[in-house]
């Protein structure tokens, strides 16, 4: 096994991209990787994708992509585990370089959301959910985080604004972001009275859908020296899955494949949560995150929300997390997602993410999640 | 009615449920699949058989409001309508359990 490491990265500002189709978006996120690593070619492309078949009737993304960025004629394919399509994709062009069977490998998420409009997209994304023992009972990934969240809220006798921090947070930080979908700040108490999607989910709780492309390139750490100044080092890498549906969980309100692939991640990085200098974590929905500190390490069950009521999540808090944003502020281009986990964190261990930077940021933590904890993929970077 | 009782199992077997349970978590969708939009809003709920397994399903017949701890039954219901020229497909709702006579 070889040490891999990150020597290039690009992306697109996330949003309502109606002039640019899933491939023009794809390739201008490719190019700006390229370019930025200072190479013209790789050996391989993983593609991250999650919605491809019903956002935009599109499949066989790796040949298409690798064509029309240029890049065509290599190995290419695309990974998919719902949300967690883009850090699904990542461990694969990880594994791959780290078998030393592949040199130098372009990870790419692209989602392209918002041509699917109203019902037709929540019907489109209810693809990722059991078909037959969800989706065909009316279930949405909103509806089933509301029905987390209400048994959360219901046994540790919780109101709704105690999860509000984990909004202001994202959406505070998105502001200061161009790549961010929405740049808009919520005040303190507006969280609490948002119109509901599906009681307690609000539309100042869930992620936005958008359209979007990041991408980075990998290569054997032995040589990334050799090509860039400041190359990021993935020091753990770690996937598991749970159950695809809630109710076939003994506990649901404890995420088992985010402490398992967290913890895997940790043990192959040699670190402890304590050591993490900021935390993209999966913000889909506030009860995510507040499961999420829970399970990987950084909260007491039942305490989760607890650091962001603190402040304690902020770009200058103990455990900064969304720093550009997250899925909340940033936006969620579903499959896109995990590679703009990975892009922002190598930003901030570069020292690059200007007003958006936790000052002395040397191990990131990022962690993308399909469904509610369904599949999870953890990695550690360093510098 | 039939579950997966036990995920984990290797070897399943077919399981008859009395079809009664208690609401653990219940949400209303004001954003509905567009094969569901005709039935919207409606509330979707986590129900904890009297078995022990738990199922996701929609609640239906409702006079009143839900609260976590609702004793609910087990009826026949449509679930929805697959586009205008499509099936129209039945399955499990449940509904609060009814005095009996």
């Amino acid at each position: 096994m070889r040490d891999v490491s990150i020597i290039g990265i690009g992306r697109i500002p996330v949003g309502e991209h109606w002039e640019s189709s899933l491939r023009m978006l794809a390739a201008e996120a490719a190019g700006a990787a390229l370019k930025d690593a200072g190479i013209t070619a790789v050996d391989a492309l993983y593609v991250g994708n999650a919605y491809g078949a019903t956002y935009s009737s599109q499949l066989h993304l790796g040949a298409l992509i690798a064509d029309y960025a240029g890049l065509g004629g290599i190995e290419a394919f695309s990974v998919e585990a719902a949300d967690a399509s883009g850090g699904a994709a990542l461990r694969a062009g990880y594994l791959a370089v780290a078998s030393g069977l592949v040199d130098t490998v372009m990870v790419l998420g692209v989602e392209k959301s918002t041509d699917s409009i109203g019902s037709a997209r929540v019907q489109a994304r209810t693809i990722s959910l059991d078909a037959d023992y969800e989706a065909a009972h009316g279930a949405t990934l909103p509806a089933l985080a509301a029905l987390l969240m209400r048994r959360y809220m219901h046994e540790h006798k919780l109101e709704l604004s105690v999860f509000e921090g984990f909004s202001i947070n994202a959406h505070a930080n998105g502001a200061l972001s161009d790549y961010a979908m929405f740049r808009n700040k919520i005040k303190p108490g507006r969280f609490a009275v948002a119109p509901m999607v599906s009681e307690p989910v609000n539309l100042f709780d869930g992620a936005p859908d958008g359209d979007g492309a990041a991408a980075v390139i990998l290569t054997a750490a032995s040589h990334a020296a050799d090509m860039v100044p400041l190359p990021i080092r993935i020091s753990g890498s770690a996937a598991a899955t749970d159950t695809l549906t809630l109710h076939d969980r003994s506990d649901m309100l404890y995420l088992r494949a985010v402490n398992q692939s967290a913890n895997k991640a940790y043990a192959q990085a040699g670190i402890q949560p304590g050591d993490v200098h900021l935390f993209e974590l999966h913000d889909a929905f506030t009860i995510l995150s507040a499961l999420t500190l829970e399970a990987a390490g950084f909260a007491e069950r039942g305490q989760g929300w607890v650091l962001a009521r603190d402040l304690g999540i902020t770009l200058t808090g103990k455990l900064p997390i969304s720093t550009f944003g997250g899925l909340k502020a940033r936006g969620n281009p579903a499959g896109a997602t995990g590679l703009y986990q990975a892009v922002e964190a190598c930003l901030q261990l570069r020292d690059q993410a200007g007003a958006n930077q936790v000052a002395g940021a040397r191990t990131a933590l990022i962690q993308n999640v399909g469904g509610l904890g369904s599949t999870v993929v953890t990695h550690v970077l360093q510098v | 009615m039939i579950a997966s009782s036990n995920p984990a199992a290797s070897q399943r077997e077919h399981f008859t449920f009395a079809g009664t349970g208690e609401v653990i978590s219940f949400t209303t969708l004001q954003e509905t699949p567009e094969n569901f939009e005709e039935q919207s809003p409606y509330t979707l709920a986590l129900v904890k058989l009297d078995e022990g397994p738990v199922v996701t399903g929609q609640l239906t017949d409702l006079d009143g409001t839900v609260q976590i701890g609702d004793r609910v039954e087990m009826v026949t219901r449509k679930l929805m309508t697959e586009g205008t020229k499509g099936m129209i497909v039945y399955g499990y709702k449940f509904r609060p359990v009814l005095p009996r006579a």
